[in-house]
């Protein structure tokens, strides 16, 4: 770029800069919230994101910074520094990885910015507000008390699973394992396999094909971690001529509900599916109403989620003695979901 | 003395090592079927089945390696050309994959739309534009290598990390799906058989032509033997390395097809994750060198072909898949040093010595 061009907006983007963006505005009563977003790999992930858009806007009374990180961990932390700098009122951090935060969460403190970490977990810091999330471990424990009640109403006294799981390590998969294999032993049912799928249709795809071969005619249940997993399961049990869904050899169970898992359900094939919420944004409200309250939120907040099936399938159910309602899909449900 | 030279005959045929490692990964399941008691031969038993909405069908194991290998082996054809012209690799193919299925879905569904039954455009205008886009990538990398003269790597490096990025932007950030019947075809049946396999085999059969009846094969190992020494020959190196990144974004391109059209969506994030190395493995493993030249396409296919057969085997044996790449990197290992040169030179060494003790 010529200098002579240069030079007028340099001075203008300081000019812009020592001037604070909120007068732009002339509303000085905005809620300043900084969100730092670890990306948008996942229709998941864009429900995430557009649920904090949605709520932290300005009609609502916020004035949102959002910075998509792009799983840049190192970016992330920049991100939450230049939070610091803008003087924000609050932070929001799902964070990419969960170590390494101390240094900046002091940052944070010592600025007196209350951050809120929601999805995924910090786990060498504790100089955050509160922490909102999903519960994996309660997802896998549904799944697995569902089938337990499910399995009794249809008089299916043997349950023989095949677990197609996610990305190894990844929390949701700990969770989910850690849950349903909990319930597994409580009844002594046999989990015959457990191969990792990655989340993605393809994997699921290609661990069901071989499933179908290794343990032909041995098995009534398949467990996907996640959607896209049972999509991949559907078209590997097809091509073997293994019929799956409610009142079929093999009883479906999957994840995350996001719509197009839901339109699966409906269709009779998915014969349960366990949520998890992505719509963070109006528990980290509620914290953020608690905070400004002067009181002190709950350290660890968990998100409300559902349990979708057809009523066919709707059984009652309960996790540690805790009754759990489920919810019957219809298209009203499928249109309202991410 | 007449069975001697038939065994040293076959000793010396290029493929032996590669097959015989292909032999070995597939007969570790006789040992282990003969082990557990089942029938030793039912890793490689293939039989018709009546599938749900498929007809009937070919199904077994090997279907199973044949069908999975596919995107490997197409990817492994273009490889091998680029490996041997450039001696470099090009690492962007995975890439690429996925920005070519994500253009593909975005055609058929139309920008913006995540979820559709109903073609925006018809089939083949989103799969010729799909495969398109791979040539044009080719042409990109293909001008960086031969006329700006930047390492392969380095050259490729940059697809390698924008073009799944770019496959995002056209698909809005979102896993596009186009549940339409007639766009799974590439990934299911016709017929009896695996699509994919039929198009592996299509673009196997059409490239060993054009290098068994055109001199196109002998120009390529040339360059890559001796760059100036071709171009004092006549011969325009420049553009015979150009042909063969553009070769390779094309079978890149068929390759992102195939995997989409499986999954019936464009999962930019994960289509074609890793291949790359998958494609370099498989030219490496058909006994080719990386360090251009002479080279053989039917080891590179054989080599794609064994990755998924070690794949296969490691889920037929049920191992944990978190122990899977452990076992995978082993026997890479030992396929890769049984084809080494000191191995390979030991092994001349010490028949040679057999045979002078015979004769003393």
């Amino acid at each position: 770029m010529n200098k002579k061009v240069l030079v007028p907006v340099l001075a203008a983007a300081m000019a812009m800069s020592v001037m604070p963006i909120s007068n732009v505005f002339a509303e000085d009563d905005l809620i300043k919230v900084g969100f730092a977003q670890v990306g948008h790999e996942s229709d998941w992930r864009t429900a995430s994101t557009k649920s904090c858009q949605d709520v932290f806007s300005v009609e609502n009374g916020y004035d949102l910074s959002f910075v998509d990180c792009d799983n840049d961990e190192a970016a992330q932390k920049e991100a939450v520094r230049s939070f610091i700098e803008q003087d924000v009122d609050y932070i929001i951090i799902d964070p990419i990885i969960a170590t390494g935060w101390d240094t900046v969460l002091t940052e944070c403190e010592d600025a007196g910015i209350p951050v809120i970490v929601i999805d995924r977990t910090i786990d060498d810091s504790d100089k955050y507000a509160a922490w909102v999330g999903s519960n994996f471990k309660t997802e896998g424990l549904a799944a697995g008390e569902w089938l337990k009640a499910y399995a009794d109403a249809q008089g299916i006294e043997e349950i023989n699973a095949l677990v197609i799981s996610g990305t190894t390590g990844a929390s949701a998969q700990i969770g989910r394992s850690d849950g349903f294999n909990e319930v597994a032993e409580k009844y002594g049912w046999n989990v015959i396999d457990e191969q990792t799928g990655d989340f993605t249709e393809a994997g699921g795809q290609e661990v069901m094909e071989n499933y179908c071969k290794s343990y032909e005619g041995q098995f009534n249940v398949v467990v996907c971690q996640n959607d896209n997993e049972a999509f991949g399961a559907m078209t590997a049990m097809d091509n073997a001529g293994v019929t799956y869904g409610p009142g079929n050899d093999v009883i479906l169970i999957s994840f995350d509900a996001c719509t197009a898992g839901l339109e699966e359900v409906k269709a009779g094939k998915i014969t349960a599916d366990f949520e998890c919420n992505p719509l963070a944004a109006p528990f980290v409200e509620e914290v953020i109403q608690t905070l400004a309250a002067g009181e002190e939120p709950e350290a660890e907040v968990y998100m409300v989620e559902h349990w979708y099936a057809l009523p066919d399938q709707i059984v009652d159910f309960e996790i540690d003695g805790e009754a759990q309602e489920m919810t019957e899909v219809t298209d009203e449900v499928i249109e309202a979901q991410y | 003395m007449n069975k001697n030279s038939t065994w040293a005959r076959i000793k010396a045929w290029p493929l032996f090592l590669p097959v015989l490692s292909l032999i070995l990964v597939m007969a570790v399941n006789i040992v282990h079927d003969v082990y557990i008691g089942a029938n030793p031969f039912s890793f490689f038993m293939i039989t018709l089945r009546e599938t749900t909405g498929n007809g009937t069908i070919l199904y077994g194991r090997i279907i199973d390696i044949l069908n999975r290998g596919s995107e490997v082996a197409i990817l492994a054809i273009g490889m091998t050309l680029v490996v041997s012209s450039s001696a470099g690799t090009d690492i962007s193919v995975g890439s690429v994959m996925s920005l070519c299925a994500s253009f593909c879905c975005m055609l058929l569904a139309g920008y913006g739309v995540s979820s559709t039954s109903e073609l925006a455009r018809p089939l083949f205008v989103g799969v010729l534009g799909g495969i398109l886009l791979g040539v044009l990538c080719g042409m990109f990398n293909g001008t960086l290598v031969a006329y700006f003269r930047i390492q392969p790597m380095v050259a490729t490096l940059i697809l390698f990390s924008a073009a799944r990025a770019i496959g995002l932007l056209l698909c809005n950030d979102l896993i596009v799906y186009v549940r339409n019947g007639t766009f799974g075809i590439f990934g299911s049946y016709l017929g009896i058989i695996p699509t994919p396999v039929i198009i592996a085999a299509v673009c196997i059969a059409v490239v060993a032509v054009l290098l068994k009846k055109t001199a196109l094969g002998m120009y390529i190992q040339s360059v890559g033997i001796n760059d100036k020494a071709s171009r004092i020959a006549g011969l325009n190196s420049r553009r015979i390395i150009f042909l063969t990144y553009t070769i390779c974004g094309l079978f890149a391109g068929i390759a992102g097809i195939v995997a989409s059209s499986r999954i019936t969506s464009a999962d930019s994030n994960n289509i074609g994750l890793y291949f790359e190395m998958d494609a370099i493995l498989a030219v490496a493993l058909g006994g080719n060198s990386l360090g251009g030249g002479k080279f053989n396409l039917a080891g590179s296919i054989i080599g794609a072909y064994t990755i998924q057969a070690i794949t296969t085997t490691l889920y037929a044996l049920g191992v944990a898949s978190t122990q899977a790449p452990v076992f995978k990197a082993i026997i890479v290992i030992i396929i890769v040093s049984i084809q080494s040169e000191p191995v390979k030179n030991w092994f001349k060494k010490r028949n040679l010595a057999k045979q002078t003790k015979g004769v003393a």
